[in-house]
């Protein structure tokens, strides 16, 4: 590594003190930094256009989510219809089809809480015994991690389809959830982070004590590690959240369908000769689809932000 | 019955790579390869089985996006209490047989039943991934249904699925907007073009239609002009859009391009539902199985659209062509054929055509089409409208002797690469469907077909 | 990427541990599951990429007749050609907007900075399926905002979704999404610069700017780099946009825009699943080739400066 990178680790650990990790850096910078600032109208105009750019088509989607079918049609896209149909709109998603979208939202935690948990769990271990252990064929990880994400996975659908047909997996939770479990950026995200906020004089001092190294893992690192595993829960919570074409492959039964799959299935219900054409649920339907998400973003921002804070200074 | 085109996404069906390819029955008859017909004796034997399998009962699945057949279902399981059938929507159109085609690869999750469209059925029978009906007593339907779907379902004497509805197309036009701009209803595609030219006048943002480049609505307009751009039998494939009906196609269709009278939206989106509600599209070409969309979808434009006949190459002329519908069959690898059988034959000859009807769908039996209930029924939305005597005589007023490609499926996909380029750039649409029929046979010839 | 684990995390802890197998205990679920996710299927298409399978005459080994016919097809070089433009143009503006909303966020100078820091990065919570269903929407020029915005001035924007402007229409939905995720990447490795510095470097009387090029930007590089090696595979890997967008725009986006569209429709559409797989790896192989080319030169930059 780079002698810039030496110093600034280096000097991010003596911002922090040694016991605190990485969160007390955050504090710390903050407190010591940005109220002597100057605040800067032209600054916050200049940014607020960006911010426009972002929050637009959110903007779109909360306010046609309140329009009825007929009112999608006859108003301007970024005002608001005459009938005001929200709350009729979000019961029809609920009931419609039989309250399908319910088991579609329940399908979705069942893969997000399994898939995500797991992903987390594994990728924690795994970065975890990248960034403090030596063993055999350690270099090889990580370029191979790296190297099998290069090849598109659309193109590997069929051969893991096949794959998992054989073993029986398909059209079962099973076939979203076990690709769900590999999460190559979060086994690089825990494994930079766990490099820092473990220190290795802990560990060393654990096992001249005699434990062993799963107990050391479990009371002395996981704390340590918890902003970074916060964080990596969260990109997994969003990218399983937002699984969309290996159900596609994977899934028949719209039983097992995650809210994806299931919305752009209403979407292509418009598409079918006696198939009813309903966009306001749809537009619905993807606004109650991204509230959790943002939810759990807004709550827990403090952690994932001091997560990614240590993940991002060293690689 | 669907729409022939999603174009959501790209999605095609993959054909089984284990399939090794024997011709199924020619065209002229001859019978070869695999090709089951079984003495009169099997026969009958094979219709006790299914009468058998019915009371045996049993667990069959279906694999279907009509929305009419959940009924059915209820009905079929209520009559048969030992018999169930798990319903599944595993997708619409393409969707669906890239599903079919994996689960045929894999050898596994097959259903027994599966909704495939006319279009699409070729390439599964080329590949004996549906099983030939006739053993089980399908070849005794002859006459059961209108022309245009059962010569679809048919390749030589085998019989590869019982057509569950049909797509006879008719002229669906806003009468609003025609009374308002005083536009006679065309009866010719030299009326139609006038009219469009008249329309796009009086109202730059009103269009005769949309249109974007789709290849099944292309290919039933072939179809009505008398040309005949494939010819198949077996694994000898012909294809030329050369012919004197396609030229006839392009060079009517061409103008109304070329003079941007069609308006530039894709069917089935959001834009067009809307158009199709507020005027600005102002007719339709398009399969009988409209009305329910129409209904269902566009409820800004009840009271305002009428059904005419589909215009006409020659005034006073009698020719029709399908668009869309689709057949239920039965795939080879599925667990419980006679089961099977039973219920496609409830859901397409028996009680289940009036449930479908009942539902919206139209119908590809002759007797349901001919009788009174079902031409004198009148359509509130299309402002008390008759509409099923038009459409039923569309149905009789098919060209005869059409045929897709038996990789139809993949042909369609890249219609857009190559026809499409005409609605986007200088092309024209005759050099376009050139460039699609070279892309066709090449790949046609790297699948080991005959291609000329 | 790859010359990522030479640097400090693992190897900087290592020596003072034992080399021994221990690792392995922490690191082998994880290999596990990804050798049966990732590597079973990829070794199961480069098996597939030596044969070629005909509707009508069965499946024949051919070596390596696929991978010459993917480098001489004209599609496949299209479709790399585009996502190489989209990858020059796009990725660059993306980092460099999220560079300047780091740089606005961290200077501490906004009203509202977390308001701004949450806003920005919401779009990535957005699936890509209702991203590109929102946009879809927005882009049309007749009941579409465009349209919508053509009526009130009484103008004619250009069509969006049109071939020549399609790709720039993919380019700012993929923008959107992104832009707020890179920008903190960027930002918390700007969080971690120890504030002694900028103090010392303000008592010397640097400007903001000087302070930004001396500072932050080189404290910026490591995490610079990774953006870029991300947004190198997301580029090449472009699919979900351009293939929901094809219901709107379908002669603008034909079945071999991208690589990724053009190895699926072979493999979907058009039941070519070996050739589907040679395209697949032949991208994949370009696509590291190039990752690691960036991330020698930035490497050899950082340690120049």
């Amino acid at each position: 590594m780079t002698a810039t990178t030496e110093h600034r680790s280096r000097a991010g650990r003596s911002a922090g003190g040694s016991s605190g990790g990485p969160l007390v850096i955050r504090r710390g910078h903050r407190r010591l930094g940005h109220p002597r600032r100057r605040r800067s109208t032209l600054l916050t105009l200049l940014t607020a256009i960006m911010l426009i750019y972002t929050l637009l088509p959110l903007a779109w989607l909360a306010i046609n989510a309140t329009k009825t079918q007929t009112g999608l049609f006859r108003s301007f896209g970024l005002w608001f219809d005459r009938d005001f149909a929200l709350f009729g709109n979000i019961a029809d998603t609920f009931t419609y089809d039989g309250g399908i979208f319910t088991r579609w939202l329940l399908n979705t935690l069942l893969y997000v809480i399994v898939g995500a948990g797991g992903a987390t769990l594994l990728a924690t271990l795994a970065g975890y015994g990248l960034a403090k252990f030596d063993f055999p064929g350690k270099k090889a990880v990580f370029a191979i991690v790296i190297g099998a994400v290069a090849v598109p996975g659309t193109a590997l659908a069929v051969p893991t389809f096949l794959m998992f047909s054989n073993l029986g997996l398909t059209n079962s939770p099973w076939a979203i959830i076990i690709p769900s479990l590999v999460s190559p950026f979060g086994l690089y995200l825990m494994w930079t982070y766990a490099a820092d906020a473990v220190p290795t004089e802990i560990l060393e001092s654990a096992r001249v004590d005699g434990a062993r190294e799963f107990q050391t893992f479990f009371r002395i690192s996981l704390p340590l590690l918890s902003p970074g595993i916060v964080t990596v829960l969260l990109f997994n919570f969003v990218v399983t959240w937002n699984n969309y074409f290996l159900p596609l492959i994977m899934l028949k039964d719209p039983d097992w369908y995650p809210l994806t799959l299931g919305l752009k299935s209403w979407n292509a219900q418009a598409a079918t000769a006696g198939g009813e054409a309903i966009f306001n649920l749809v537009i619905t339907g993807s606004l109650l689809t991204i509230v959790p998400l943002v939810v759990a973003f807004l709550l827990l921002q403090r952690y994932w932000q001091s997560g990614l804070a240590a993940g991002s200074v060293k690689e | 019955m669907t729409m022939t085109r999603r174009h959501t996404l790209l999605l095609g069906a993959a054909l089984s790579m284990s399939l090794i390819a024997t011709a199924c029955g020619s065209s002229t008859g001859g019978d070869s390869g695999a090709a089951t017909t079984k003495p009169a004796g099997t026969q009958a034997n094979a219709a006790t089985d299914v009468d058998a399998a019915l009371n045996a009962g049993g667990t069959i699945t279906v694999w279907a996006w009509e929305p009419t057949l959940k009924q059915v279902v209820a009905d079929f399981q209520a009559k048969y209490p030992k018999v169930k059938v798990n319903l599944v929507n595993a997708g619409t159109g393409n969707d669906q047989y890239t599903a079919l085609q994996n689960a045929i690869k894999a050898g596994s999750g097959v259903p027994d039943v599966a909704q495939i469209e006319y279009y699409a059925l070729p390439q599964f029978a080329l590949s004996k991934s549906v099983t030939d009906l006739t053993a089980y007593g399908a070849d005794k339907l002859d006459g059961t249904f209108t022309p245009g779907p059962w010569n679809s379902v048919r390749s030589g004497s085998a019989i590869y699925g019982l057509p569950m509805d049909s797509g006879p197309m008719a002229l669906f036009y806003n009468k609003e907007v025609f009374d308002k701009y005083k536009i006679a209803v065309p009866a010719t595609w030299e009326d139609y073009i006038a009219a469009a030219k008249k329309l796009h006048a009086a109202d730059p943002k009103a269009y005769i239609t949309n249109d974007t480049g789709d290849a099944g609505f292309t290919t039933s307009m072939i179809w009505q002009a008398g040309g005949k751009p494939y010819q198949v039998d077996g694994t000898n494939v012909t294809i030329n859009f050369a012919d004197p009906g396609t030229q006839r196609f392009t060079a009517a269709w061409q103008q109304l391009v070329s003079g941007k009278l069609v308006a530039p939206i894709s069917s089935w989106s959001d834009a067009w539902y809307k158009g199709l509600g507020d005027g600005s599209i102002a007719t339709l070409v398009i399969g009988a199985w409209m009305p329910a969309n129409l209904e269902g979808g566009v409820k800004a434009g009840s009271g305002k659209w009428q059904v005419a006949p589909m215009p006409q190459w020659e005034a006073g002329g009698k020719a029709t062509a399908e668009n869309g519908g689709s057949s239920l069959a039965v795939p080879e690898l599925g667990a419980n054929k006679a089961l099977a059988y039973a219920f496609i034959k409830y859901a397409d000859v028996e009680q289940g055509v009036q449930t479908r009807m009942d539902g919206g769908a139209f119908p590809a039996t002759t007797a349901e089409l001919n009788s009174p209930a079902f031409k004198d029924k009148p359509f509130p939305y299309f402002g008390g409208q008759k509409v099923n005597q038009v459409l039923a005589e569309s149905a009789g007023e098919v060209v005869p002797g059409w045929s897709y490609l038996p990789y139809q499926v993949y042909a369609n996909s890249i219609f857009n690469d190559t026809v499409g380029k005409a609605y986007v750039s200088g092309t024209t649409l005759q050099d376009g469907l050139k460039a699609w029929q070279d892309a066709s046979v090449k790949y046609g010839q790297e699948q080991g077909f005959s291609v000329q | 990427m790859t010359t990522a684990q030479a640097s400090p995390p693992g190897l900087r802890a290592a020596p003072r541990t034992r080399r021994s197998w221990t690792g392995w205990r922490f690191v082998g679920p994880f290999m596990a599951v990804f050798a049966v996710v990732f590597l079973a299927p990829i070794a199961y298409s480069i098996y597939l990429s030596l044969f070629r399978t005909k509707l009508i005459g069965g499946t024949t080994f051919v070596g390596a007749d696929n991978y010459l016919k993917v480098l001489s097809d004209a599609q496949f070089w299209s479709a790399f050609g585009r996502v190489a433009l989209f990858l020059v143009v796009q990725v660059p503006i993306m980092l460099f907007l999220a560079l300047l909303l780091a740089l606005a966020i961290d200077s501490g100078r906004l009203y509202g900075t977390s308001f701004f820091r949450i806003s920005v990065f919401l779009p990535y919570a957005v699936p890509a399926v209702v991203a590109t269903l929102m946009w879809g929407f927005m882009y049309g020029t007749r009941f579409g905002l465009i349209g919508n915005l053509d009526d009130l001035f009484g103008i004619t924007l250009p069509d969006p979704l049109s071939p020549s402007l399609i790709l720039t229409s993919i380019g700012n939905i993929v923008t959107w999404e992104f832009v707020g995720y890179n920008m903190l990447i960027l930002y918390s490795a700007l969080r971690v610069v120890n504030l002694s510095l900028y103090e010392a470097a303000e008592i010397d009387g640097a400007s903001q700017l000087r302070i930004i090029w001396a500072i932050k930007l080189p404290a910026l590089r490591g995490a610079l780099l990774i953006a870029t090696i991300f947004s190198i595979i997301g580029s090449f890997q472009l699919f979900n946009e351009p293939s929901i967008l094809k219901s709107l725009a379908p002669n603008a986006i034909t079945t071999y825009f991208t690589p990724n569209i053009y190895a699926y429709s072979l493999s979907f559409a058009g039941q070519q699943f070996d050739y589907s797989a040679t395209v697949a790896i032949v991208m994949g192989v370009i696509t590291m080739i190039i990752a690691y080319v960036v991330q020698l030169r930035g490497m050899r930059k950082g340690a120049g400066a």
